[in-house]
């Protein structure tokens, strides 16, 4: 049988990582090739067109839409500060005056003798791109941002909310079924990135995020706690904008699921260590999951990139459960059986056996596992 | 070079699954060989749609193999050949596609319930997902519509407005408003945004001045040249074009699918064959069905990201196709909790379960959205969540399917003083003829009877219905076929893709508690069923495919089978791997919440263990799941 590609998780001690940092429109690279960056270095800038703002100067002065370009004080791309005059008519024989004046600083956009409106555009709105994570400049895309390559510790998230953070690591349980309460989590924990265990509810979110904790990293939450940090109920997995003032990533899911025990040893082993993480998730198209970035010393040399396998299953591979029953826990492949079988819920599909911690095997569809790459 | 295909390999590139099928001429017939599937691969670490292909490829070659044809290849160095030497490759090569996320596009026209209905119909007839409708009467004010172009940053924006000749300042308005905006595609930030402009003649030169020079402005035909009349295709046409152009190609892997495409048609030269959006293709096959048999159909697509509902109504054969972005079973499953609520959901369930479960187990299946159910509970819950997705989609699609809006033949006095000028929905559930059912969740359904219950339940038919099923998910494939050869697409499809399940009787009116629904005679090959039906029943009589079964069937208590309140109909039931279903559980207007309207629903008792009781009842009469796992 072809061995198709499982998905997984990828956690490791030693990675070579590479990340783009792109500009969202064309603009400047401030660093060059070979440039040793730390997390928050500023490393490419542009402008973001400023707002805009209509004003519909025919209806203002009572004139057709026609007659607007001759009664404009101010020109396409002029500047204009904020209560200049923008456009003049004269009234009653010349007598009185009737004026448009600007309601923003900005300059004048579009003049139109159809519409009669007149688009004013406020400055605009610088944009810089930091590093996010400690390294090596290794290519740079002309006007559109750089690569940036090191040698880190890496846990891969299922799942996150919040934006790219730094922070130092910092242990909250000491096992991976450990229950991350408000007890555990005191001044200490401000600008860290807190480890908990299995799971985390919202009044430890809360306490977090009043200590000022720059994250949480943990196995799983309960769906009821997230939809009322976020005040929505969460349609599709896109997220990483949320603005809550804490980032999160989850490493298993959701509801009470001990974190994978190597996620949770690498974690314990790094504490005190630096790192760079977001809760960017994104699953359809392009997908993108939350990160752990743990940068560690490096030469040069060592940033080669081994290219990447369509590794399949295979006996002796580790793996994730990731649905009912036995949900979140790790076994490793005993049996690939090529025929296909019918399992509880009359759905006849290809299945593996798997050995589980305790010498019990067990049959699994092969879609409901997750390989655990290294 | 082959003067007629022999065998055909097509692929749909799923937003979760590959999936590929092996066709084959045998004996001058073109049948279904095998069908191999894989997860698509536009995740990370591969990025490249075409790995998932080659894997669902391979695994057509093994089953190949496994049916006994050891020799047959299809790929040779991690390549599908074409054309087919003596064992090795195929003739032709095809694919359809909605991994990627689809077409996102905005559209814009001068009147909301016009020419912005018709942008909508021209851009979801070309496969995309509308967010947002732009319109000069929308209630917005200008900085909200510029606020929202940039918010959203579509791949796409179709600019429609006025009647050719007509007035340009609302058309110019719009124009403005777009080059405001600013807008940036989402993909490649070197790129300009797309514009087709597709209105009013007179006001193209104004439309060219304020976008040409900050887009990709396509000016082509209006899409209502005249107020009684759409013209539709022009637009369609260059929406797929620039689909394929701009967006498609950005996704991981599709320049290099883009040119793997080909056919060997026995021209002089191989023809590309263009990869064609799911949606579309499915679409291909909903019409042929309609125009072969001159009948009304309605189909669905649910797939994991979204729900596509084609219906053909009407005399004229109106082709309608909506696109439920957001509603699907596994990526947007939870976007299905969030739109209909949890009571919805849990009503269709015939066991307790706390809501945090439930809740958990449908954010799990959010985030690793290939899994399937093991339990049969869980089959159970994710059947109860699939009513619930093709439910909201079809009200979707029932307020899209209308009469032209803004002309009327014959005015009355009221219409003088009304606000708006509404069509009326198309889709007549008493008339339909056929509902057929495509996607995962149903054409992989354990038992056919689950595919049947969950069409029954998500769209409610009224009246004699036939009930159909994709066998094996393989329609876009088929659609996409039909553009090579349309005799090797129909030969597939009647023999090896349509699955009859049967015929649901179903008469309309309002549930009356003990009281006769219908009286039936039903003359079965092997007896006369003849029975009075109470209300709140559903019945299963065993029909095998290609049977047909002669019926009476007085419809009681102010019911309506299609000719009237309590008139008899005598009428040919036909049968399939279900059989025919009476289902006597009523349909009565009921405000719905989630919609924030009046939907037709069924008559469920509300207290919790009535309720239970009741579709545990209904599951055993149509043997949807083993008696014992209801317990």
């Amino acid at each position: 049988m072809a061995q198709a590609y499982t998905p997984g998780l990828t956690i490791s001690r030693h990675i070579i990582l590479k990340k783009d940092r792109i500009l969202p429109l064309k603009g400047e690279v401030v660093v060059k090739k070979g440039d040793k960056v730390s997390a928050d270095d500023i490393v490419a800038r542009t402008d973001l067109p400023g707002e805009v703002v209509p004003i519909n100067v025919a209806n203002k002065l009572g004139i057709p839409p026609g007659d607007v370009p001759q009664k404009m004080v101010k020109q396409a791309g002029d500047k204009i500060e904020k209560g200049e005059i923008i456009a003049s008519s004269k009234m009653l024989f010349g007598l009185f005056h009737s004026n448009v004046t600007s309601p923003v600083k900005g300059t004048v956009e579009n003049i139109s003798s159809i519409t009669g409106q007149v688009l004013l555009r406020e400055p605009p709105i610088p944009i810089e791109i930091k590093a996010f994570m400690d390294g090596i400049v290794s290519k740079v895309y002309e006007n559109e941002g750089v690569e940036i390559e090191n040698k880190s510790a890496y846990v891969q998230g299922i799942f996150g909310i919040g934006g790219e953070i730094t922070g130092e690591i910092k242990m909250a349980v000491k096992s991976p079924d450990g229950i991350l309460t408000s007890d555990f989590i005191d001044e200490s924990f401000q600008d860290k990135i807190i480890v908990g265990g299995s799971i985390v509810t919202l009044p430890v979110i809360k306490k977090a995020i009043d200590v000022k904790a720059k994250g949480i990293i943990v196995a799983g939450i309960d769906d009821k706690d997230l939809k009322e940090l976020l005040g929505f109920d969460i349609g599709v997995a896109i997220t990483g904008h949320e603005d809550k003032g804490i980032t999160i990533v989850l490493t298993e899911g959701f509801g009470p699921i001990d974190m994978a025990d190597n996620t949770f040893n690498l974690l314990k082993d790094f504490e005190g260590y630096k790192a760079s993480m977001h809760g960017k998730t994104q699953i359809r198209a392009g997908v993108m999951r939350p990160e752990i970035i743990i940068p560690i010393p490096f030469k040069e040399e060592e940033l080669k990139v081994k290219e990447e396998e369509a590794t399949g299953l295979k006996i002796g591979s580790p793996i994730r459960i990731i649905r009912e029953p036995n949900f979140g826990k790790i076994c490793t492949v005993s049996a690939l059986p090529e025929d296909l079988a019918i399992v509880q819920s009359e759905t006849k599909v290809r299945i593996l056996k798997a050995k589980m911690k305790d010498g019990k095997e067990i049959i699994i569809p092969r879609a409901n596992v997750e390989a655990i790459e290294e | 070079m082959a003067t007629e295909l022999r065998s055909i390999l097509a692929t749909d590139c799923g937003s979760t699954t590959t999936k590929a099928i092996l066709i084959e001429k045998i004996d001058g017939v073109y049948r279904l060989i095998v069908r191999g599937e894989a997860p698509t691969t536009v995740e990370a670490p591969f990025d490249d749609v075409t790995k998932g292909v080659l894997n669902a490829v391979e695994e057509v070659e093994d089953l190949v193999h496994l049916k006994g044809d050891k020799n047959r290849k299809i790929l040779r160095n991690g390549k599908i050949v074409v054309p087919q030497k003596d064992n090795l490759g195929v003739d032709a090569y095809v694919s359809t596609s909605s991994a990627g996320g689809g077409l996102q596009m905005m559209v814009a026209g001068v009147v909301k319930s016009m020419t912005g209905e018709s942008a909508e119909r021209a851009a979801l007839g070309a496969g995309a997902i509308v967010m947002d409708v732009l319109a000069s009467n929308d209630k917005r004010l200008p900085h909200q519509r510029i606020e929202r172009i940039r918010h959203l940053r579509p791949d796409m924006i179709l600019l429609s407005g006025g009647i050719d000749g007509g007035t340009t300042k609302h058309v110019a308005e719009l124009a403005e408003i777009i080059s405001a905006a600013d807008p940036k595609p989402r993909l490649g930030s070197g790129y300009k945004l797309p514009i087709i402009f597709a209105g009013n003649v007179e006001a193209r030169d104004f439309v060219k001045e304020n976008l040409s020079h900050k887009t990709d402005l396509i000016i082509t035909d209006n899409i209502r040249p005249v107020l009684e009349r759409e013209n539709l295709g022009p637009a369609r046409d260059k929406i797929h074009d620039l689909f394929m152009e701009h967006v498609m190609a950005q996704a991981p892997g599709y320049k290099k699918l883009m040119t793997w495409t080909i056919a060997d048609t026995g021209m002089k030269k191989m023809e590309q064959v263009p990869i064609m959006p799911t949606p579309g293709a499915v679409g291909n096959i909903m019409k042929t069905i309609a125009k072969l048999e001159n009948i009304e159909v309605v189909g669905v697509d649910i797939g994991g990201a979204t729900t596509d509902i084609f219906s053909v109504f009407t005399d004229e054969q109106i082709f309608n196709r909506t696109v439920s972005a957001n509603l699907g079973l596994s990526y947007s499953i939870s976007n299905v909790l969030a739109s209909t609520g949890i009571d919805n959901i849990m009503r269709w369930v015939p066991f307790e379960i706390p809501e945090y479960q439930l809740r958990n187990m449908i954010k799990n299946k959010m985030i690793r959205p290939t899994t399937i159910p093991f339990l049969m509970k869980e089959l159970i819950l994710e059947q109860a969540i699939a009513k619930e997705a093709l439910r909201l989609a079809f009200e979707q699609h029932k307020e899209f399917a209308v009469t032209l809006k803004g002309t009327q033949k014959e005015s009355e006095i009221a219409d003088a003083f009304a606000q708006t000028v509404s069509g009326q929905t198309i889709v007549d559930m008493g008339s339909l003829d056929i509902l057929v059912g495509s996607g995962g969740v149903l054409s992989h359904a354990p038992r056919r009877n689950q595919a049947a219950m969950m069409l029954i339940d998500g769209f409610l038919p009224e009246g004699i219905t036939k009930l159909a099923v994709d066998s094996i998910f393989m329609m876009p494939q088929l659609g996409v076929l039909s553009t090579i050869s349309e005799k090797a697409a129909t030969e597939v499809f009647n023999k090896d893709c349509l699955i009859h399940l049967g015929t649901c009787v179903a008469p309309k009116g309002k549930y009356k508690e003990g009281k006769i629904a219908l009286h039936a005679k039903i003359e079965l090959p092997d007896r006369v069923y003849e029975e009075d039906i109470k209300f709140g029943e559903m019945v299963l009589l065993k029909l095998g495919v290609g049977q047909n079964a002669k019926a009476k069937l007085k419809p009681l208590s102010g019911l309506d089978l299609g000719a009237g309140r309590n008139t008899e109909v005598n009428t040919k039931l036909s049968g399939g791997v279900v059989g025919i279903i009476i289902d006597t559980r009523g349909r009565e207007i009921h405000y719905d919440e989630s919609l924030n309207k009046e939907t037709m629903r069924i008559h469920l008792p509300s207290e919790n263990s009535e309720r239970i009781k009741a579709l545990k009842k209904w599951m055993e009469a149509l043997e949807v799941y083993p008696k014992n796992k209801l317990d």
